[in-house]
């Protein structure tokens, strides 16, 4: 029990007359990362907003940290941060000014040193006081996840956090999310992209029209299919691995 | 001891949310410009162009015109409420707001807050521009109190409409719209022309719709007149208008939130 971060059981919700959740059950273990992974409008994005409760649900019960999440929101909200689908930083203020009024809201001790901290550890403290809108994609949602980090909850929600960036932006926040579980916080990050789940996450689940279809480690999911066949065939590079060597020569000339 | 303590966690929140929304006034000076030099333009015009031609019964029409300009700037100031209350709800930060252990209507009451503030300090601004343009009042500090008061009470009854307006509207342009019919308003009042000038039909609105009540109190007060009833119409228009926005506003943003 207490090894869980999320318990989710028949998790229901309908917007009008369409059943996005059909009945949704899953566990993410603390410390892990855990990925949520399904097409656009599978219902990723109404889990999310279940569990960090923006959204009420019409049947199931959803334990995040131990709290439920109707009855217990504001527990809920206490200790978790959630990075949505849409960067959710302010545009004019700077970066510096958008980490201290997080630590503003979050009524911490010394709002300058946490901001300092994190703009450091997030390779952005050049560009501290300059305002948002100049920022590239990447730099954007590495301040949205340093965002999520003030106050140091113990859970995070990434909803799909590489949406929209270009492949060096993605490494850049892939190994981010990677540095916050080797520091124990428990990640469930949301993705349609298959690639991402496989690099990041200890456990991966399907969901497909309102149900978690598949649920498990890579390994395990691997083992769903038929035992792979030994086949000797020349490896061609993927057009991402070229288009990172090309940029990474240019950048060594 | 809990209660108070959440009290002034609120109360810090609240703080965060409007210096944020100032900074952002702060840093888009056009919005203040466009906010002031409409209600300043209105002035020139009036004051230099079509005042010699208005009887008003009184020798100087900047004393005269004072307090309808000040409604104006303040009706054009609370689009802006709309149009900020709208991006931010477009944006992802509210979505970080509700998702963070605040009181849920923080980032509302963060315009709400916002709003009271830059439409002051428009007012001031329109004032001190009044003030060399010959605008003189023989007013008390009581009086100018009560001024003060009437014009915030004002300038919240129009930010909650302004904020039903820019929770509900569904594109910028829409958000804004609202405001065009409040801006018009004091034109068919007695803030520019005496309301016996007029024809009946549009005499007995004009005499009837709140902004003449308004505009007579604030006149009354600051040339040192005596507001009888004006003022008490005044502030029923203005808690009436208040209350009855509050409502639908909050019901619009439990909707959205």
């Amino acid at each position: 029990m207490q090894n869980q971060a999320i318990q989710v059981k028949g998790l229901q919700k309908s917007y009008k007359k369409l059943h996005v959740l059909k009945g949704v059950d899953f566990e993410v273990e603390k410390g892990s990362i855990f990925a949520l992974l399904g097409s656009n409008g599978a219902g990723k994005t109404t889990i999310v907003k279940i569990l960090t409760t923006l959204l009420k649900p019409d049947g199931g019960t959803a334990f995040v940290n131990g709290f439920e999440v109707v009855s217990k929101d504001d527990d809920v909200r206490q200790s978790i941060s959630l990075t949505g689908q849409f960067a959710a930083v302010d545009e004019i203020l700077t970066g510096r000014e958008n980490l201290i009024m997080i630590a503003k809201l979050r009524h911490l001790k010394n709002p300058l040193q946490v901001a300092d901290d994190l703009l450091t550890r997030f390779g952005l403290t050049d560009a501290a006081d300059r305002r948002v809108s100049t920022y590239s994609g990447g730099m954007r949602r590495r301040l949205d996840i340093a965002m999520s980090l003030v106050g140091k909850p113990q859970l995070i929600f990434l909803d799909e956090p590489t949406n929209g960036l270009d492949p060096e932006a993605r490494i850049e926040v892939w190994k981010t999310v990677k540095e916050l579980a080797n520091n124990g916080t428990t990640v469930l990050l949301t993705t349609q992209y298959l690639d991402e789940a496989e690099q990041l996450a200890d456990r991966i689940a399907i969901l497909h029209e309102g149900r978690i279809i598949a649920n498990g480690t890579l390994a395990d999911l691997k083992k769903l299919f038929p035992p792979a066949k030994v086949e000797y065939i020349e490896k061609q590079p993927s057009l991402e691995e070229i288009f990172l060597a090309i940029i990474g020569k240019k950048e060594k000339k | 001891m809990e209660t108070i303590k959440k009290h002034f966690r609120e109360a810090s929140d609240m703080g965060v949310m409007l210096g944020r929304s100032m900074r952002h006034i702060l840093r888009s000076m056009d919005t203040i410009i466009t906010v002031t030099i409409m209600p300043i333009a209105f002035m020139l015009l009036f004051v230099y162009v079509f005042g010699g031609a208005i009887q008003t019964g009184t020798d100087n029409y900047a004393n005269y015109l004072l307090p309808g300009i000040l409604l104006i700037a303040i009706a054009s100031g609370i689009a802006y409420t709309s149009y900020r209350l709208f991006m931010d709800m477009q944006s992802g930060i509210f979505e970080r707001f509700h998702s963070m252990p605040i009181a849920r209507s923080a980032p509302l009451w963060g315009h709400v807050l916002t709003s009271l503030v830059s439409n002051a300090i428009s007012v001031v601004v329109i004032i001190l521009v009044a003030l060399i343009m010959g605008f003189r009042s023989s007013a008390g500090v009581l009086s100018w109190l009560a001024v003060a008061g009437i014009l915030a009470l004002f300038t919240l009854a129009l930010t909650w409409i302004a904020a039903i307006a820019g929770l509900s509207a569904t594109s910028v342009d829409g958000a804004g719209a609202f405001a065009y019919p409040i801006i018009f308003l004091p034109f068919v009042s007695s803030a520019f022309v005496p309301t016996k000038s007029m024809p009946s039909g549009v005499r007995a609105f004009a005499e009837n719709q709140p902004v003449t009540s308004i505009v007579d109190a604030i006149r009354a007060l600051l040339s040192g007149q005596p507001v009888g009833n004006d003022i008490w119409i005044a502030l029923a228009w203005c808690v009436g208008i208040m209350l009855v926005a509050y409502v639908f506003a909050m019901r619009a943003y439990k909707k959205r939130v």
